[in-house]
């Protein structure tokens, strides 16, 4: 065996050199790794030297890149992270030293959430090889002069007022309906943006710019400086076309994904139970649909609080379905109230759009021509007075073929007795962005969209981080226990009740139901307090986990829900929101059968039922626990409560990437997102510390040589050979 | 630019073990083998050790940092023990190795003499233990953040380097003196490497006051890298004649047909 290896390694001494290399190298590797997945608790031990250098940020929020057919959005960092000097930005003026004066660029600006302007941005922006990336203190109280960041006029491109349609409304030409949207949502950024939410982390950084990066007495400050490193590269870009034809590229085994069409589920449900199986038109079936929309956005990724722009509405109508169902289910009116809840319509009306489609297409249980009238619910959580707006479309009102004044005036009357007037703004203005408009462009349809905004948008904070439940005055007293804030019923949902009423009783009129029943019907502002509580301030309380299926428990999170509308995934996956309103709107509109929990999973009321699973959905919520025990008692809910698909007919239905009618947002994909702040050292100790190293090689190299060629005096003692003779 | 620090930190580490690995073992095949065979042994020491390490870890009371601190030092000792314990046994089984070599190789003589064997797997082990030592730096080294948010030194990087460069030259300089004093069965001066081995290793409990730790520690390498040079046949009379360059009449005097 050694005679093998020897001859071998005779011939072979190079290569024995590069195996004992690999050698090396390889436990070295192996020992790293080992070192630093071990299993968790000796984590402590292991990366120590890593802990000693950084300081991870865990609770930032990233703004990601979104793209559509022409455009991206959003923000990005290289591959390997952008690192920049930590620059805490106080005021406008200060910006010169990140943009010019500053000795040691690039910088990472730390801005006030006061100072996360479209000016100050776009000078970043333009600023860019000074600076590295942003990232914003999100403050507690929202900014009284009002923040949006989305446009003027929002899904300005994929309403009904088109050029075709109306040339003198397109284009929010008659009503700007979001004064203070600058747009930053829109714009592009080549840096990353982070928001910082948590109170920790915003100390971490400041204590580490005020101990490095501030220079004794204003001058300029020296080594080593606090520094930040920003994870969020994206790997689509160019525009939806460009990622969806990457997407189809498939070199290996596991596709690499690089982005995914946003779009989630839009939540349904009807009085009066359809079949869902068979599709397209219902003979004999009228349909008024009550729309309003599940879902906002920000600026950033995954914070979309949404109170006014979203839940308010949503609440809204499910406290009108709610105190319809005694009503409907005693005196059915002629025809059958639709309610609807459509996902993403932030993004160019995602669910709307997609409901249309498929009613135009005969994949739906009804199709357009079942449809007698729309009444949407808007903006309504922020009414001054008792004032409601009934926005309609001017286009339809001058075509008398349309009943539109109708549908107004039932409204105004069912408002009569009631704390609500109902208004109409003046005649030539058009719809705010509705889901509504989606319905208008296929076909002429009478529909009102009911709002607490005249013109423009009373949300001052439409689409943005602080559209949150304080943007609705929902305040509780102090002293509260969890319980006790759920049941307490706050002057806003007073008010969204009394709204939940007149829309019930509209509809009721609307549906052809009778005048006499009208008194019955009736909000209840407990139920409506109870859903503002879960759906902003705590999704995670004892109403909500008694009207959830036991596998869904977990998704309640003791913060409210994001309203996002996320990346399109199966109905098991459905985003937060949709879910919760499906099994809300179920518990409210649908009724308590006896059946087993086998039975109701397979949506059949007994063994032999096949016939249930088309007309009801079935599903089996927890229940509360009884007094004297631990164990809910959980029971089957039937309903007309159904998920349809909120994914735009331009991804899986047409394959228009580049669609002009119809949402192309696409979400790109990212491998991790991650934020970090270490002290950076100077370039001065870097070179001498490469310095040092390169003269001890080459001295050593010239030692060790001069050493080896003069073994044979060094060492020799007479007696025996050395041991580094040659 | 810390790819600088990077390679800098390499090149203080294992600048000289690179410099005697080019210009005295690569050339040589069998010396290669040894030097690897004596990582290898290393390795396995550390292997021995890590396991008790892992279960009186496992065993121990996390929350009590007097304990953790007293088990930190007892998996020193312990490892330094094992290393030197492995060393023996190394030296055992080259001497078992030599004789079979002699057997079957065509020379009168042995292919490599007990002393370059020394240095040899001397340096093996160094080789190991330094990358050992100082790898999980080097990767964090190359940045983008440096040492200090919590405090530390700056020059933790450097310190380092200088560190494992010392552990690397000592092991050569043990390797050589223990198995001469195996050779000689000289036991003081076997106790004498174990504890200088203890001292050296003791002393990083001073980090971070790293002048505490490098400075005594380079005197210890100094002391016995003297030691060494006596153990391996130098002497001031050698060293004198190289430096002053009178070695072809010595060469002459001592020159060995080859």
């Amino acid at each position: 065996m050694i005679i093998f290896h020897f001859r071998f390694s005779e011939q072979g001494n190079p290569a024995l050199f590069f195996i004992s290399c690999f050698f090396i190298s390889l436990s070295c590797w192996l020992y790293h790794r080992c070192a630093c997945y071990q299993p968790e608790g000796l984590t402590l031990f292991c990366n120590s030297v890593e802990q000693k250098i950084y300081v991870e940020l865990n609770n930032m929020v990233p703004c990601v890149r979104l793209l559509n057919a022409t455009h991206q959005i959003g923000c990005q960092s290289s591959i390997s992270g952008d690192v920049g000097v930590i620059h805490v930005l106080e005021s406008e003026a200060n910006l010169e030293w990140v943009l010019s004066t500053g000795p040691n660029p690039p910088y990472m600006v730390i801005l006030e959430s006061a100072l996360f302007t479209r000016s100050i941005m776009m000078k970043l922006k333009n600023g860019t090889g000074r600076v590295a990336g942003a990232a914003v203190v999100v403050s507690k109280t929202n900014p009284a002069e009002g923040f949006s960041p989305h446009t003027k006029c929002p899904n300005e491109n994929t309403g009904v007022y088109s050029e075709s349609y109306d040339p003198t409304m397109a284009h929010c030409n008659v009503t700007v309906w979001n004064p203070l949207g600058n747009g930053l949502s829109y714009e592009e950024f080549d840096f990353p943006i982070f928001s910082l939410n948590d109170d920790n982390d915003t100390e971490a950084i400041r204590q580490c710019y005020l101990g490095y990066n501030l220079g004794v007495n204003g001058s300029t400050p020296e080594y080593p400086l606090c520094a930040m490193q920003l994870f969020s590269h994206m790997h689509a870009v160019t525009d939806t076309a460009t990622c969806m034809r990457r997407n189809d590229i498939n070199f290996s085994i596991n596709p690499e994904m690089v982005c995914d069409p946003l779009g989630d589920y839009n939540v349904w449900g009807s009085t009066k139970p359809l079949n869902n199986t068979a599709k397209g038109h219902k003979e004999g079936e009228s349909m008024v649909i009550a729309a309003t929309r599940l879902d906002s956005r920000s600026f950033f990724w995954d914070v979309a609080p949404g109170a006014e722009s979203a839940v308010s509405g949503f609440v809204t109508l499910l406290a009108a379905a709610h105190a319809l169902h005694n009503v409907t289910q005693e005196a059915h009116p002629p025809r059958t109230i639709l309610y609807t809840f459509f996902q993403g319509e932030a993004f160019d009306y995602i669910g709307s759009s997609r409901m249309v489609y498929e009613m135009d297409h005969k994949q739906f249980a009804i199709d357009l021509d079942n449809v007698h009238s729309v009444v949407e619910i808007g903006q309504v959580g922020l009414r001054s007075s008792s004032e409601l707006w009934v926005h309609s479309d001017p286009v339809s009102r001058r075509n008398n073929s349309i009943n539109v004044s109708s549908l107004i005036d039932t409204l105004k009357s069912a408002a009569m007795n009631l704390n609500v007037t109902m208004s109409v703004p003046s005649f030539s203005q058009p719809l705010p962005p509705s889901s509504f408009q989606r319905f208008l462009r296929a076909r002429p349809i009478p529909g009102v969209v009911i709002a607490d905004h005249q013109s423009a948008f009373s949300n001052r904070y439409y689409e943005s981080i602080y559209d949150k439940a304080a943007n609705l005055n929902l305040t509780y007293p102090a002293n509260l226990t969890e319980d006790e804030q759920l049941e307490f019923v706050t002057e806003t949902a007073n008010a969204l009740a009394d709204l939940a009423t007149v829309v019930a009783r509209a509809l009721y009129k609307q549906a052809g139901g009778a005048d006499a029943q009208l008194i019955n019907i009736k909000a209840e502002p407990k139920i409506v307090t109870q859903m503002l509580y879960g759906f902003l301030v705590r999704s995670n309380n004892t109403w909500f986990q008694a009207l959830v299926p036991p596998e869904f428990k977990n998704f309640l999170k003791p913060t409210p829900p994001d309203y996002y509308v996320g990346v399109s995934q199966t109905p098991s996956h459905a985003r937060t929101p949709t879910r919760l309103v499906q099994y809300l709107l179920a518990n409210l509109t649908g009724t308590t059968i006896n059946i087993t929990k086998e039975n109701c999973h397979s949506q059949k009321e007994n063994e032999q039922d096949t016939e249930s699973k088309h007309l009801y959905s079935y599903v089996w919520v927890q229940g509360v626990a009884s007094p004297n025990s631990t164990e809910r008692q959980g029971f089957c809910v039937r309903s007309s409560v159904r998920l349809s698909k909120a994914v735009s007919p331009a991804f899986d239905l047409l394959q228009e990437y580049s669609s002009k009618d119809y949402s192309t947002w696409t979400e790109s994909r990212w491998k991790f997102i991650k934020a970090r702040i270490f002290l950076v050292a100077s370039h001065d100790l870097e070179m001498l510390t490469l310095g040092v190293g390169v003269g001890i090689l080459l001295s050593s190299l010239l030692l060790t040589y001069i050493i080896s060629s003069k073994a044979d005096i060094l060492f020799s003692s007479g007696r025996e050979p050395a041991n580094a003779t040659y | 630019m810390t790819a600088a620090v990077f390679f800098g930190c390499t090149f203080i580490a294992f600048g000289p073990a690179i410099a005697l690995f080019l210009f005295t073992i690569a050339r040589d095949p069998l010396r290669v083998i040894f030097l690897i065979a004596g990582a290898f042994f290393w390795l396995v020491s550390l292997l021995l050790s890590s396991l008790v390490w892992f279960i009186t870890v496992q065993i121990s009371n996390r929350d009590s940092a007097a304990q953790q601190k007293g088990l930190l030092i007892f998996g020193v000792v312990l490892s330094v023990l094992l290393q030197e314990i492995f060393r023996f046994g190394y030296y055992k089984l080259l001497k078992k190795a030599n004789e079979g070599l002699l057997a079957l190789s065509q020379e009168e003589t042995m292919p490599i003499s007990i002393r370059q064997l020394a240095y040899v797997s001397g340096l093996g082990f160094g080789f190991m233990s330094g990358a050992f030592s100082v790898v999980n730096i080097l990767a964090d080294s190359v940045g983008p953040g440096t040492i200090g948010i919590h405090g530390d030194s700056q020059h933790y990087f450097l310190s380092s380097a200088f560190m494992t460069m010392a552990i690397i030259l000592l092991h050569m300089f043990w390797g050589v003196v223990f198995f001469d004093a195996c050779e000689k069965q000289r036991w003081w001066a076997l106790a004498a490497v174990v504890l200088s081995h203890l001292l050296v290793s003791c002393l990083t409990f001073q980090n971070p006051e790293y002048v505490g730790s490098l400075v005594p520690t380079y005197v210890i390498m100094f002391l016995m890298g003297v030691w060494a040079f006596c153990c391996a046949g130098g002497s001031l009379r050698n060293l004198k004649l190289c430096l002053t360059c009178k070695d072809k009449d010595f060469l002459l005097a001592n020159h060995r047909p080859r």
